[in-house]
């Protein structure tokens, strides 16, 4: 679907400021600016939009309503009788999740010693990961180091991160790259190895490293490679719905339930990893969502059940350029590198409102502000508003070509439906993309419940309030391998007990004492559900 | 959706259903009433789990997308190919050499190319499929590498190949070989892990770690930004 005649109108009045602003510079907010653009326009602030949960580790604590509901439902198990004792499974280290940060985790795990399950609702590499594009963030170079990283990332997530896990996630991170590097994912680099690297939202250097615009799914697709090499067992279409612990209260496995022929099986492991990734299929606030099919927070579910403390899931985030045109890809993400290379995101008047590279949270909140208060956004024909993403500026700024080079995945996702991104602005507006919170791990992955771990972006505290680009696929690597390490060594040392199901009992007695209304609600929800939609 | 809706007619699997116009194959299963399980993934053309085989009714070109990246068209039939049962060879990155007989060695089959290009004419990220094959056959595999790059290893150009050759397998192995052997290691990257192992960086890290709220956010507001 090309522009229609009105848009291209108003597209005659981007070029005509485009040399103007190619001349000028657009000065960042400052600190007292960015807190006011977030109060009055970021998504999170809207009071309404969450409560406070009713019961378990976090009663008291607000998350969205959509989350909520489904951490106040009921267990999928509830009506069904299972031998707990009957093993399909019997492992030592059981990861949950087939995406990046499951991947690591099995690959470190099994470098232990450990005999290893990898397990995963869709596909292996069905995930978040293989759609981040932009970049993975290092401070490799001769002008940065690991404190002018953490600097960044405490700074951007609003100094509530957990300082240990930032000193993990920006100390790790060249050995990480490196890590990747060996195993033969292909950066892009100068002719003399040095890895290419460019801004992203909120860096103080040019930390950005890409893999052109395939980033993620190169380091998924390479880690996958090697997973398969080392001959991991992995089962696919099958997800957990329930986590077993022990008469101690500590993980011992998991309840799986195959995605096609509907069986439950039971799973035994001496530790477990959740890598469930995010939730942004629960389409907080309705928003459309950059995310993967299967984001439907599967993992905050039985993991809090089963009694893991959940941290900063009041707190998420929209990508500042989600796709608004055309329909037909509305809410794909386009990749901040956009923006690192030089595309400014511009009003219906053709004037830049924003610096292109403020925070994501900054960003896409000054976006809201433009179109909802000061009434400068662009009207499409389906109802959906957004302002333009001025995407022919890269190759003024770096030359002819380089748009094609470092974004072929962008050109040929708009081409396919009419639009040429080299010559045509594209039209944006903030798209659910990430869960900044997540369960509460420690350094080495562990939750409060013993012998379960989390890593990816079901996990919490690394980012605080507000994670930066390329800080992502960073942490799936750095803390799946550190919960993959700790996980398969410490594995050799446990002796699990009898399997038990309590905690769900228990969460259900719980539901009903504090007469919570579940309204017939089950969870995980394991799929969303868009059948009879027309769009 | 404020605009009014015009149908079409397409065939699932055989099957006819009147869905609105403007919709992705992807979106237009689900507006017929299918919750996919197999098919879908990433809805956003990475990941190459919705591949799709479709025919015009009246014409027998078989025709390929993503469902999630294509538009219906009047009677459309379609079927996915959620799953191919391709084979993948399995090795030890760390033992290898970058050469065509390297991969001759793990993907023989690949000699067996009869050129009909069927393999790039399905290809829906319109890569040179055979292009990347023959580049492969020659040791090529710095061109077979960056043919391959984009390739989001659907299966379909394995499904069509009469002789059998897994592409996308061979894509990813000329990609790991070409990165690992080929292209030099990153000094700076190399000489960092170095400095981070001997603890260059521990004292910085804990001057931050230990600095109050007011100095941290200090430092942050105040710190120097490297130019674009």
């Amino acid at each position: 679907m090309t522009y229609t005649p009105q848009l291209r109108e108003l597209l005659t009045r981007v070029e005509a400021t485009r040399n103007r602003r190619l001349q000028g510079y657009f000065p960042r907010l400052s600190a007292p600016e960015k807190e006011d653009v977030l109060k009055n326009f970021h998504p999170d602030y809207i009071e309404d939009s969450m409560r406070a949960l009713q019961l378990g580790v976090n009663k008291g604590d607000r998350v969205p309503h959509e989350l909520a509901d489904l951490l106040e439902a009921r267990s999928r198990l509830d009506d069904v009788w299972l031998d707990l004792q009957q093993l399909k499974y019997d492992v030592d280290v059981l990861v949950i999740g087939g995406g990046g940060a499951g991947a690591a985790a099995a690959l470190l795990a099994q470098e232990q010693g450990a005999n290893v399950l990898l397990v995963t609702k869709l596909r292996f590499g069905d995930a978040n990961t293989v759609m981040a594009q932009g970049g993975i963030q290092a401070a490799d170079k001769a002008n940065d180091s690991p404190a002018v990283h953490y600097l960044d990332v405490i700074g951007g997530g609003h100094f509530t991160n957990v300082p240990e896990l930032v000193r993990a996630l920006t100390m790790d991170a060249p050995a990480a790259l490196r890590w990747l590097e060996d195993l033969g994912a292909m950066f892009s680099k100068e002719e003399d190895g040095t890895m290419k690297s460019i801004h992203g939202g909120g860096t103080s250097r040019k930390r950005m490293h890409f893999a052109r615009d395939y980033t993620g799914a190169e380091i998924m697709r390479t880690l996958r490679d090697e997973v398969r090499n080392r001959g991991l067992r992995v089962v696919e279409f099958c997800s957990a719905v329930e986590l077993l612990l022990d008469g101690e209260g500590k993980a011992a496995g998991a309840v799986l339930y195959n995605m096609e022929t509907g069986e439950y099986e039971i799973a035994r492991a001496k530790t477990v990893i959740l890598a469930t990734g995010g939730s942004g299929r629960l389409h907080y606030q309705g928003f459309p969502t950059t995310n993967h099919y299967g984001a439907t927070g599967d993992g905050l579910i039985i993991g809090y059940r089963a009694g893991a403390r959940l941290a900063f899931m009041d707190t998420i985030q929209y990508h500042p350029t989600g796709a608004a045109f055309p329909p037909q890809i509305l809410g794909l993400l386009i990749t901040e590198k956009v923006r690192g290379l030089g595309a400014e995101p511009v009003n219906i008047d053709g004037e830049q409102f924003v610096h292109p590279l403020e925070t994501r949270d900054v960003e896409a909140s000054a976006i809201i502000r433009e179109i909802k208060e000061r009434g400068k956004g662009v009207v499409t024909e389906t109802g959906m508003v957004g302002v333009w993403l001025d995407s022919p500026m890269i190759d003024i700024i770096h030359g002819p070509g380089t748009i094609e080079r470092e974004l072929p995945a962008m050109v040929r996702q708009f081409a396919r439906f009419g639009v040429d991104i080299v010559r045509e602005p594209m039209l944006i507006y903030p798209a659910l993309h990430y869960q900044n919170g997540g369960l509460l791990i420690d350094e080495n992955g562990r939750t409060n419940v013993e012998n379960l771990y989390v890593a990816g972006e079901c996990a919490g505290g690394i980012h605080g309030r507000n994670r930066l680009m390329g800080n992502s696929l960073l942490d799936i690597v750095v803390f799946g391998c550190r919960a993959g390490r700790h996980a398969g060594a410490v594995a050799a040392g446990v002796r699990v007990g009898k399997l038990q199901l309590g905690h769900v009992t228990a969460y259900h007695r719980q539901l009903e004492a504090d007469g919570v209304d579940t309204g017939g609600r089950v969870a995980p929800l394991l799929l969303p559900r868009y059948t009879h939609r027309s769009q | 959706m404020t605009q009014e809706t015009e149908l079409l007619n397409i065939y699932i699997m055989g099957k006819s259903y009147q869905v609105p116009a403007s919709l992705t194959i992807m979106n237009a299963l689900e507006y017929a009433g299918y919750q996919l399980v197999r098919g879908c993934g990433c809805r956003a053309g990475f990941c190459g789990a919705c591949a799709t085989v479709y025919r015009i009714k009246g014409d027998y070109e078989l025709k390929v997308g993503l469902a999630c990246q294509t538009k219906v068209e009047p009677d459309m039939y379609l079927a996915q190919l959620p799953f191919f049962p391709a084979q993948k060879a399995e090795y030890n990155i760390r033992e290898l050499k970058a050469t065509a007989e390297q991969i001759a060695h793990f993907y023989p089959e690949i000699f067996r190319c009869i050129g009909c290009n069927a393999c790039t004419k399905i290809c829906p990220q319109d890569l040179k499929v055979m292009q990347y094959i023959g580049y492969a056959q020659r040791g090529q595999i710095d061109r077979c590498a960056d043919e391959s790059f984009d390739c989001v290893m659907c299966g379909l150009c394995a499904s069509r190949c009469p002789a059998q050759i897994v592409h996308y397998n061979v894509g990813i192995l000329a990609r790991r070989l070409y990165s690992r052997y080929l292209v030099p290691p990153a000094g700076h990257l190399q000489e960092r892990v170095a400095e981070v192992r001997d603890g260059k960086f521990d004292g910085e890290i804990a001057v931050l770690m230990t600095a109050s709220a007011n100095d941290l956010k200090k430092r942050y507001n105040e710190r120097d930004i490297e130019p674009e």
